[in-house]
């Protein structure tokens, strides 16, 4: 029907993004009435989400013309803002944000510098910043996952933690079973998206790589890349997690800290 | 006079809380023999727990010191502190797997060789011989805290901290694993903090009481001593 309403491929872009924004606010409302907390973030999300999308629209449509390298400094922000945005996950976690630049730096990073070094990614701006993008946002909602379930299990299970240290254990051996099962749980989604590829969703790369006119078979392999990678990049960052975490939760005396 | 294998001088602990600085305890000063059960009392909230944390450092006191056969626990590493004073809690949170596994774990994680013969001697000695291939996880309370004692036991500590190891238990489970606790104190001839809040059970078990009140001693002495003044 907007398509009737509207001719220009600017014009309806703006109808049908205002046209979702108000569907997904009246979600919202009723979600706040039901007294969902996640109710109140919808807004401020959408206009956030809003304002970022069509700003890095614009910086690309300006880097399109730069040369290839002009990719990383834009990558490095987004990795340094998504690692801001993991922190707030876990505000009370001492050095949240630097464990989460590590994290991410070794494993998104690391994925992108190696793929594109492979030729896995394209390295023109056109592909490099949205596929280095899609794994740098996956891989904070896995370091969020990660480091939420794991302060979650300490708390749960600061008696056994505190047990183990009172037999003189090593705070990383304490904390050992809590971390494995933080990285268990913060790989779900990764492994989950992996196990019904194809079957329950086609993503987004596919159907616009199909709708440009590339290869059907190119397209799903190349899909199958990606996820990989997202996969891979999620598990070098919550392994860099299980390294660098414990440090953070105990002090100097290896006691837990409180309030976490 | 035997030299006191644990000793507190002074111990003290201040929280904040936003700009707030709080005293939870105040110059504890205290010596406990080998096979003595000094037991510590006193109303909910006086600081008996926090006392005991201090004492094998899960937390960190704001002054004072405490000794370990003479050497101020800031010289020994925190792993070689709490093998040398074993603690038991008030649930006995054993860790999933074995019995054995749990009664191994201290030593495991120290490099000393454990074998099953040794978990063996040691469950026998707590009334659980025969338990060490049971699902740890199922016990019962007065079982699990039982193994917990022997978990303790197995560091071969020479200090025995224990924060109320029988309030979580019913009366008889509560009996026997006092009876036990007795018998080993008196055996191996560790020195033990007792937390408790139940007069009764110091009076039965402890050699002196250590009585304390809003953080601070009100009261340090044999039970029949202490406990009058308490009446």
């Amino acid at each position: 029907m907007l398509r009737l309403l509207f001719h220009t491929q600017l014009s309806l872009g703006i109808a049908q993004a205002g046209f979702v924004a108000v569907t997904t606010l009246i979600v919202a409302i009723l979600a706040r009435r039901r007294g969902a907390r996640a109710g109140a973030e919808i807004p401020l999300a959408l206009v956030r989400g809003l304002a970022q999308i069509l700003l890095i629209g614009s910086i690309l449509a300006l880097l399109m013309r730069g040369p290839w390298w002009t990719a990383i400094p834009l990558l490095l922000v987004m990795i340094f803002i998504a690692a801001t945005i993991v922190r707030q996950r876990v505000p009370r976690l001492p050095g949240a944000y630097t464990l989460s630049l590590w994290c991410m730096s070794a494993g998104a990073g690391g994925v992108i510098l190696v793929m594109a070094a492979a030729g896995i990614i394209d390295t023109r701006i056109a592909m490099l910043v949205p596929v280095g993008s899609m794994i740098i946002a996956q891989n904070m909602n896995i370091q969020s996952l990660f480091l939420n379930r794991f302060l979650a299990e300490l708390e749960s299970h600061r008696g056994e933690i505190e047990s183990a240290l009172a037999l003189g254990a090593q705070p990383e051996a304490a904390v050992a079973p809590y971390l494995q099962a933080a990285f268990h749980a913060s790989l779900i989604p990764a492994t989950d998206n992996l196990r019904s590829l194809g079957i329950v969703w086609i993503p987004g790369i596919m159907t616009g790589m199909l709708l440009s006119g590339a290869s059907p078979i190119y397209a799903a392999l190349y899909q199958f890349v990606i996820l990989a990678m997202i996969f891979t990049a999620g598990g070098l960052s919550c392994l860099t997690a299980t390294r660098l975490a414990p440090s953070r939760v105990f002090t100097r005396f290896q006691q837990l800290r409180t309030g976490l | 006079m035997p030299v006191p294998v644990l000793q507190a001088v002074d111990l003290s602990r201040t929280v904040t809380i936003g700009s707030e600085t709080r005293p939870i305890l105040q110059n504890i000063s205290f010596a406990v023999q080998p096979g003595e059960v000094l037991a510590i009392t006193g109303p909910s909230g006086a600081g008996k727990s926090t006392l005991l944390r201090l004492l094998n450092r899960l937390d960190e006191p704001s002054g004072g010191d405490v000794l370990v056969d003479g050497t101020s626990f800031r010289s020994l590493s925190p792993r070689e502190l709490r093998r040398r004073v074993g603690m038991v809690m008030q649930r006995a949170f054993l860790f999933p797997g074995t019995v054995y596994g749990n009664v191994r774990y201290g030593p495991a994680q120290h490099g000393v060789p454990f074998s099953n013969r040794d978990a063996d001697a040691l469950l026998e000695q707590v009334g659980m011989a025969g338990y060490g291939d049971r699902d740890a996880l199922t016990l019962s309370g007065g079982e699990a805290q039982r193994i917990s004692i022997a978990r303790t036991l197995a560091n071969q500590p020479e200090v025995l901290l224990l924060d109320e190891p029988t309030s979580a238990l019913d009366p008889d489970a509560k009996q026997a694993v006092e009876l036990l606790l007795a018998r080993v104190v008196r055996e191996r001839q560790v020195a033990c903090a007792w937390v408790t809040h139940d007069y009764a059970q110091a009076r039965r078990v402890a050699d002196r009481i250590l009585r304390i009140e809003a953080g601070a001693v009100t009261a340090l002495g044999t039970p029949a001593a202490v406990l009058l003044e308490q009446e």
